[in-house]
């Protein structure tokens, strides 16, 4: 199981990609952070206190299920569906700049039930998209603005995120698909 | 690895992804995980109802048929909001306006609906066991809201997410049920989800009105209110049905109330912090005096608002298993 990113890479992207978004925005009084369940939430966490510690700026942050967004839901899933939790966005999105944030983009699917979940509660000034890791193999025209890492993937492998908030430690993994 | 249900629930139990059973019929079904499940899902619910935009693509294309042989306001709006949260197509029956006024069969009447291919039937109907039938009879999942004087699931769900919202735990509540007790679909319900939840249940009301199986459901029994009170965290008053009487059960409303009302002295002997649950619809001056119903302990709108939560959290469950 080849290790692609370890706790420092992982720690180290964050950081980057919080400078990349404090140069794109001449101010981040405007901007607010949304989480996708599950890992993207601790991940928004992350990019905010980097925010905070770069620019001084509490940026809120909200956390967003999309589990009843999905387009899978009256398909044979690949797993079993996820348990639906909370939605948390206790601000509002209008006219706001909204940084959505996720584990891992591939087929974009999730991403594309963000923003629909998204323009349910308002109408964002914008929204961009950071990823801790672009695997490839996109089935919709979605694209990140901020990526840790790309990482080239077959369709057998499946890459997996864990962070210490879930899983007790920081580390990006390549599976295949035949090991388990 | 395990999939990212990484929770467990408050007994220690992994949490389920979804229901075993094809239908919701009775309490008595369900695993306490899926309690559980039902009952986080429903909480997850609840805040798409604080959205300007009240509605999720969940159920879009799903088709709903609410099947209600009797009368009913809460209930089947509380069902036909929830569906229309989900994006589900909704269709309502009533016994009234259907052709069971022309003398259909519950079954023939069912085989028809199926005919035309819904996914959830939602269904009441004055006999103990009328969902369990339909269940039988057709593909469709299938939501009993209340048969007869059996069983009324939803409505024990919306109370226990009610009482944890309030108490933050089921387990180790002191809950005392009062009432007419014999005609209860929803006392029936309470006292088994109640108890596989950990509280510890009590029961009053007239002796006439006791039911005849009460040591099976394993709830002590008084007739005094005084006692059942005493101490209470969760007072749940239930409803004289006139309706289902076929006999004379006391000698008048006014002497119920006298007994066994529920007034603001009474409610005294309770924990400071008690609350009090009605099911709805209330006869106010008979299980319960006005003071109470409209008192800072009432939680009675709040269960109102629960049940279309727990609703949507049910059906969606149901929905979710069509895949497989």
């Amino acid at each position: 199981m080849p290790v692609v990113m370890a706790a420092d890479q992982v720690a180290r992207s964050i950081t980057r990609i919080a400078h990349e978004v404090v140069e794109r925005h001449r101010t981040l009084d405007n901007l607010a952070l949304i989480g996708i369940r599950t890992r993207g939430v601790p991940i928004a966490r992350r990019l905010a206190a980097g925010l905070h510690d770069i620019a001084g700026t509490t940026v809120p942050t909200g956390v967003l299920d999309i589990t009843l967004y999905r387009d899978d839901l009256m398909r044979h899933a690949v797993g079993p569906q996820p348990v639906l939790r909370k939605t948390d966005i206790d601000f509002s999105i209008d006219d706001r700049r909204i940084l959505l944030v996720d584990d891992v983009l591939y087929t974009g699917r999730t991403i594309r039930a963000a923003l629909d979940a998204l323009i349910d509660f308002g109408r964002p000034g914008a929204i961009e998209l950071a990823v801790l890791v672009d695997r490839g193999h996109r089935e919709l025209p979605i694209k990140a603005d901020y990526v840790g890492k790309n990482v080239p993937t077959s369709l057998s492998e499946s890459v997996q995120v864990r962070l210490a908030e879930v899983e007790g430690l920081d580390e990006v993994v390549i599976k295949d698909a035949s090991d388990s | 690895m395990p999939p990212i249900a990484d929770v467990l629930t408050p007994d220690g139990l992994a949490a389920p992804v979804g229901l075993r059973t094809k239908d919701l019929l009775s309490i008595g079904d369900l695993l306490p995980e899926e309690i559980y499940l039902i009952l986080d899902t429903a909480e997850a619910m609840k805040e798409v109802g604080t959205r300007s935009i009240k509605k999720v693509p969940a159920l879009r294309g799903r088709t709903v048929v609410n099947l209600f042989f009797e009368a009913s306001t809460r209930t089947r709006t509380s069902f036909e909001v929830a569906q229309k949260r989900l994006s589900a197509d909704t269709i309502n029956i009533a016994a009234s306006g259907s052709s069971v006024v022309k003398g259909e069969t519950l079954a023939d009447t069912v085989r028809n609906l199926e005919a035309m291919a819904p996914d959830i039937i939602v269904v009441r109907h004055q006999s103990a066991g009328a969902g369990h039938l339909v269940a039988r009879l057709c593909r469709a999942r299938v939501i009993n809201a209340g048969d007869g004087m059996h069983e009324h699931p939803t409505q024990a769900l919306l109370d226990a997410l009610t009482i944890r919202e309030r108490k933050g735990t089921i387990k180790g509540l002191k809950v005392s049920i009062i009432g007419d007790l014999l005609h209860s679909r929803v006392l029936r319900s309470n006292v088994q989800l109640l108890q596989v939840l950990g509280a510890d249940v009590s029961v009053c009301g007239p002796a006439t009105m006791m039911l005849p199986d009460m040591a099976r459901l394993g709830v002590r029994a008084t007739t005094s209110i005084d006692e059942a009170v005493e101490g209470a965290d969760v007072v749940m008053l239930l409803r004289i049905q006139l309706e289902r009487m076929s006999g004379y059960f006391f000698p008048s409303l006014r002497e119920y109330f006298q007994l066994f009302g529920m007034t603001p002295e009474r409610l005294r002997r309770a924990k400071p912090d008690a609350i009090i649950m009605h099911p709805g619809p209330m006869n106010r001056g008979v299980e319960i005096a006005s003071d109470v119903a409209d008192g800072p302990y009432s939680v009675i709108l709040e269960q109102v608002a629960n049940g279309v939560a727990v609703r949507m959290a049910v059906l969606y469950l149901l929905a979710d298993e069509l895949q497989s």
